[in-house]
C-alpha cells in the first residue's frame, strides 16, 4: 500500500510544477486585472524555447530562455491590452493560436513532426535523508522545480498579503481609479503583473520540456494552461488556493496513469480516450461544483480609461 | 469656502479634473500659491497640496479604511507593509480632524456617508491644503449632508481651503463663502454668497433669456417662498383628502406644482404586497418582508439610501427576480413565479434605473427602441411583418409629444443626449398605456429641461388613472412627486408618510434606520 502511495505522490511531485507556476502566472495577471487566457501560448512558447536552446546550452540556463520566451508573448500581450485597450479575452486567444500554429511550424521545418531531438533533462536531486523513508521517500529525486512549486505559492501569497507592492496590486484588480487619483500609475502595475505572469508561464512551459519530458512534442502543452486557469478560479485567485488545485489536478492525473499502468486489463473495459479525459472533466466537476461562489477582481477584464469614471 | 454651480455639462467636473491632474489642460496655467504648476499626474497635485472627493468613489471595497487611506504611501518595515502603523496613522488623522471611522472595517461594510469620510480623510492623510469636493451630498441623507457641511465648515475654520462642486443652490448658499457660476465651460460669474439669492444663481446658471427655465430650476432647488407658490395655484388648497403642503416649508412641497382638483384619484388597488423577501445579487437578503400597496392614480415614492433593496423590489415587480417569500396580487395575478412577459401582459411598465443595459439597444434606432417589447403588435407589425410606415409614425408623435431631440426615428439612438435617451424610454413606456408604472431613477444625471418633462409625464400618467411607483436616491424627487412614500432601510419599511404629512428630518431618521413597522 504504502508503495502504492509512494509512486502516486512521487509522479504528482513531477507532474505538478508547470501547473502550479502557470496557475500563479495567471494569479499575477489577473489579481491586476488583466485577463489571463494566454497562458496556454505562453506555455507552448516557454517550452518550445526551452527545448531548442537547450540543445545549445545547459539546461538550466534554457530553463531562463523559456521564461523569458513567455514573457515576450506576455509583452505582447500587454501591449494589445494595455496600451491599446483591446478586448483581453480575444487578445489571450489570438496569443494562444499563434503559439500553436507558430510551434508546430517551427517544430515540424527544424526538426520534423516527431518533437525536437532530446536534451538533457534537469539533474534530479537525491534528499539523503528522506529517502528511505516510507511515503515521505517521495519527496526525494526531483528537480529544482518541483522544490520551487513547493514554495513559491506561499511566498507570493505573502507577498500578495503583506508588502506595499501586493496591496496595490489587489487595488489595481479592483478598483483601477481609485488607484490611478492616487498618484499611481496603473498601467506600470499592470504591465509588472502581465510580465511577472508571463514569466512564471513560460517556466511552467519550460519545466515541461526539460523536466518531466526530454523533448518538445507537438502538443506540448495539451490543455495544461487551461487547467492552470481551472485552478486559479478553483482556488479563488490566491496563489495558495490555486497551488492546491493544481496539485490536486496534478493527482488526479497521476491516479489515472497508477490506474493504467497497476491494472493493464481496465484499457479492455474503458477507452483509453475517457481516461485522457479524466483530468479535464475532473476539473469541469469542480468548477460546476463551486458554482457562482466567484471572487474574481471587480476590474478584471475592463480596460482601464480614465475618462471613464 | 468656494462653491462652484452650473447645470449638467456646464465643465465643472472637468475644471476640477484638470486641477487634479486628471486631465491637462489644453491652454492656459494653473497657479498654486502664487506659483503657475503643471500637473502631469494626481501624484502632483497631491504634491502641492490638493485633495479631491470623487462624485463617484475612489475607494477599492474589498479593502480596509486604513489600507485605502494609505494605498500608495504605505507605511513599512523591514519592506513588509506594516498594518498596525497605518492603523494607528489612520486613526490619528481621524482622531484629529473628529472623524468617526474605524480603521479595520472594510469599506464595503460601510454606509455611503463614511464612504464619503474615508475619501475626505484620504485627502487630509496626504496632507491636502486644498479640499475639492464633487457634488458630495448626491447620494446623502439630510443628516449625513448636515453632518458633512459641518465638516467643511471645521477644515475652513482650520485654515484649510474647500472647493464645492455642487448643483444644489439652496445647499451651496447654505455653506460657501463664494459661488461661481459656470456654463459651458466659463466662469460667467463669482458672486458672494451673502450678497445672493437663490434665484439670481439660478438665472446666471441658464443664461439670459431662459427665465422660465431658471424659474424651473429655482423651483426645483427650494428657492421659491412656500407663499408665492401657494398664490399662483390657490385652487390647491380646496381638495379634502389631501390639505397642499404648504405646512412643512422644510421640505419644498411645493403645493405649486400640483395641478388642482386632483386629490380623489387614488382608485383600485393595482398592487398588494406582504412580507416580499428576495436575495440580492450577492445572494444575500436585500428583502426581509416588505409590505407594500400601489393604488391606481397615485404615485408612490421609494426612498432610502442606495442599496437597501429598493432596486431589488424594482425588479421583483417587472418579475426580473424571483421571490424567495411573501405574497401579493399584481394587477389581478399572484406575485409569486411572476415572468417579465406575464409582467407586461397585465399591464407593468418599467423604466430601468440602468436605460443602457435594461432599456434600450445603442446600436438600433430610435424607432427599433420604440417597437422593442410591442414589435409584434400593431402598429409596430402587420401580420408577421413590421409595418415600418406604422411604427415610423408613432415613433414621430411620440418623439414630438417628448420634445425629443433631434426628432428623428431613424438615427440610432446612441446619437442621441442622455436625457433624449431617457425620454425615449419614458415615451415607449407610457405610451403602452401601464396600468402600473415602475420607475427606478428616472432623471439621474439628465439636465433640468429633461427632468421636468420626465416629472411632468410622470404625474400625467398619474393623472390618467395609471398607478406609479417610484424609485429614486433623490430624496428630493421623491418628495416632491409622490403622494406617499414608503421609507426602506435593509430590505425593510421603516417608514410610511402620506403627504403633507412629510417631515423631511424624519424621513432622514428612517432612512438611517431608525423606527421599525409604519410611521
Amino acid at each position: 500500500m504504502s508503495d502504492v502511495l509512494h509512486a502516486l505522490l512521487f509522479s504528482t511531485l513531477d507532474a505538478a510544477p508547470a501547473l502550479v507556476f502557470a496557475a500563479l502566472g495567471a494569479v499575477l495577471s489577473e489579481r491586476a486585472g488583466v485577463v489571463a487566457v494566454g497562458v496556454e501560448g505562453m506555455m507552448r512558447v516557454g517550452a518550445f524555447c526551452a527545448a531548442v536552446a537547450a540543445l545549445a546550452m545547459p539546461t538550466p540556463l534554457a530553463v531562463g530562455v523559456g521564461m523569458l520566451a513567455g514573457a515576450a508573448l506576455a509583452a505582447v500581450h500587454g501591449f494589445l491590452t494595455i496600451r491599446w485597450r483591446s478586448d483581453q479575452v480575444v487578445s489571450g486567444i489570438a496569443l494562444n493560436l499563434v503559439a500553436l500554429a507558430g510551434g508546430t511550424f517551427l517544430l515540424e521545418s527544424l526538426y520534423g513532426p516527431n518533437g525536437t531531438p532530446p536534451i538533457q533533462q534537469l539533474s534530479r536531486w537525491e534528499l539523503p535523508g528522506l529517502a528511505s523513508v516510507p511515503v515521505l521517500g517521495a519527496l526525494s529525486g526531483h528537480s529544482a522545480p518541483t522544490y520551487l512549486a513547493l514554495v513559491l505559492p506561499f511566498a507570493f501569497q505573502f507577498l500578495l498579503a503583506r508588502t506595499p507592492l501586493g496591496l496595490r496590486l489587489r487595488a489595481v484588480g479592483d478598483k483601477p481609479h481609485a488607484v490611478a487619483t492616487l498618484g499611481l500609475s496603473v498601467a506600470g502595475l499592470r504591465w509588472g503583473a502581465v510580465l511577472g505572469g508571463g514569466l512564471l508561464a513560460g517556466l511552467g512551459g519550460a519545466v515541461l520540456s526539460t523536466a518531466v519530458l526530454d523533448r518538445f512534442e507537438q502538443h506540448t502543452p495539451a490543455g495544461l494552461g487551461f487547467m492552470a486557469l481551472a485552478a486559479m478560479v478553483f482556488g479563488r485567485w490566491t496563489p495558495v488556493g490555486a497551488f492546491l488545485a493544481a496539485a490536486f489536478f496534478a493527482f488526479g492525473n497521476a491516479l489515472r496513469i497508477g490506474l493504467v499502468s497497476s491494472a493493464p486489463g481496465l484499457l479492455e473495459l474503458v477507452p483509453q480516450g475517457v481516461l485522457l479525459a479524466l483530468p479535464y472533466m475532473l476539473t469541469l466537476t469542480l468548477l460546476t461544483l463551486q458554482g457562482q461562489r466567484s471572487s474574481a477582481p471587480a476590474a478584471l477584464g475592463t480596460p482601464y480609461e480614465q475618462e471613464s469614471r | 469656502m468656494l462653491a462652484v454651480v452650473g447645470e449638467n455639462g456646464a465643465g465643472k467636473s472637468s475644471l476640477m479634473n484638470v486641477l487634479y491632474g486628471l486631465y491637462q489642460p489644453d491652454v492656459g496655467e494653473v497657479s498654486v500659491d502664487g506659483q503657475p504648476v503643471r500637473f502631469k499626474s494626481p501624484r502632483d497635485a497631491i504634491a502641492r497640496g490638493i485633495g479631491m472627493v470623487h462624485q463617484h468613489f475612489m475607494l477599492v471595497p474589498t479593502l480596509t479604511v486604513a489600507e485605502n487611506v494609505v494605498l500608495g504611501r504605505e507605511p513599512t518595515r523591514r519592506g513588509l507593509f506594516d498594518l498596525e502603523r497605518a492603523v494607528s496613522e489612520v486613526a490619528a488623522t481621524c482622531a484629529r480632524f473628529g472623524f468617526q471611522l474605524e480603521p479595520r472595517a472594510r469599506v464595503d461594510t460601510l454606509t455611503v456617508g463614511s464612504q464619503q469620510k474615508v475619501e475626505i480623510v484620504k485627502a487630509l492623510h496626504r496632507g491636502a491644503q486644498v479640499l475639492v469636493l464633487d457634488e458630495p451630498t448626491a447620494v446623502l441623507t439630510p443628516q449625513e449632508s448636515d453632518e458633512l457641511a459641518h465638516i467643511m465648515r471645521g477644515l475652513v475654520a482650520q485654515g484649510r481651503t474647500v472647493v464645492l462642486i455642487s448643483h444644489k443652490l439652496k445647499e451651496v448658499l447654505g455653506v460657501a463663502d463664494r459661488v461661481a457660476v459656470m456654463r459651458r465651460g466659463r466662469v460667467v460669474a463669482e458672486v458672494r454668497a451673502a450678497e445672493t439669492t437663490v434665484e439670481q444663481l439660478a438665472s446666471l446658471m441658464v443664461g439670459e433669456g431662459h427665465s422660465a427655465r431658471a424659474a424651473g430650476l429655482a423651483d426645483l432647488h427650494g428657492g421659491i417662498p412656500p407663499g408665492a407658490a401657494t398664490a399662483r395655484h390657490e385652487p390647491a388648497s380646496s381638495g379634502a383628502a389631501r390639505p397642499p403642503g404648504e405646512a412643512t416649508p422644510t421640505l419644498t412641497a411645493e403645493p405649486g406644482s400640483r395641478p388642482p382638483g386632483e386629490t380623489s384619484l387614488a382608485g383600485a388597488v393595482l398592487l398588494e404586497a406582504r412580507g416580499l423577501q428576495a436575495l440580492g445579487d450577492n445572494g444575500r437578503p436585500a428583502l426581509r418582508g416588505v409590505d407594500l400597496t400601489v393604488r391606481a392614480g397615485e404615485i408612490v415614492g421609494i426612498a432610502g439610501v442606495d442599496g437597501n433593496g429598493q432596486r431589488e423590489l424594482a425588479e421583483v415587480l417587472t418579475g426580473l427576480r424571483p421571490l424567495t417569500s411573501g405574497e401579493g396580487t399584481l394587477l389581478g395575478g399572484p406575485l409569486a413565479g411572476l415572468t417579465p412577459a406575464q409582467a407586461r401582459g397585465r399591464g407593468v411598465g418599467h423604466v430601468p434605473e440602468d436605460r443602457l443595459r435594461r432599456a434600450v439597444v445603442k446600436a438600433l434606432t430610435v424607432e427599433e427602441n420604440v417597437a422593442l417589447g410591442r414589435h409584434t403588435r400593431p402598429p409596430f407589425a402587420r401580420g408577421p411583418w413590421i409595418d415600418f410606415s406604422g411604427r415610423r409614425e408613432r415613433t414621430q408623435a411620440l418623439l414630438s409629444a417628448y420634445d425629443v431631440r433631434p426628432p428623428d426615428p431613424a438615427v440610432p439612438l446612441h446619437a442621441l443626449s442622455g436625457g433624449n435617451q431617457q425620454k425615449v424610454v419614458v415615451a415607449r413606456e407610457l405610451d403602452a398605456r401601464p396600468k402600473l408604472l415602475v420607475v427606478v431613477q428616472p432623471t439621474r444625471g439628465l439636465d433640468i429641461g429633461a427632468v421636468a418633462q420626465v416629472h411632468a409625464k410622470l404625474r400625467e400618467a398619474r393623472e390618467q388613472g395609471a398607478g406609479v411607483l417610484l424609485v429614486s436616491l433623490d430624496l428630493e424627487e421623491v418628495l416632491k412627486l409622490s403622494d406617499r412614500v414608503y421609507v426602506f432601510f435593509e430590505g425593510r419599511v421603516t417608514g410610511h408618510f402620506t403627504r403633507p404629512e412629510y417631515d423631511e428630518r424624519e424621513l432622514g431618521r428612517r432612512m438611517l434606520g431608525a423606527g421599525t413597522g409604519h410611521g
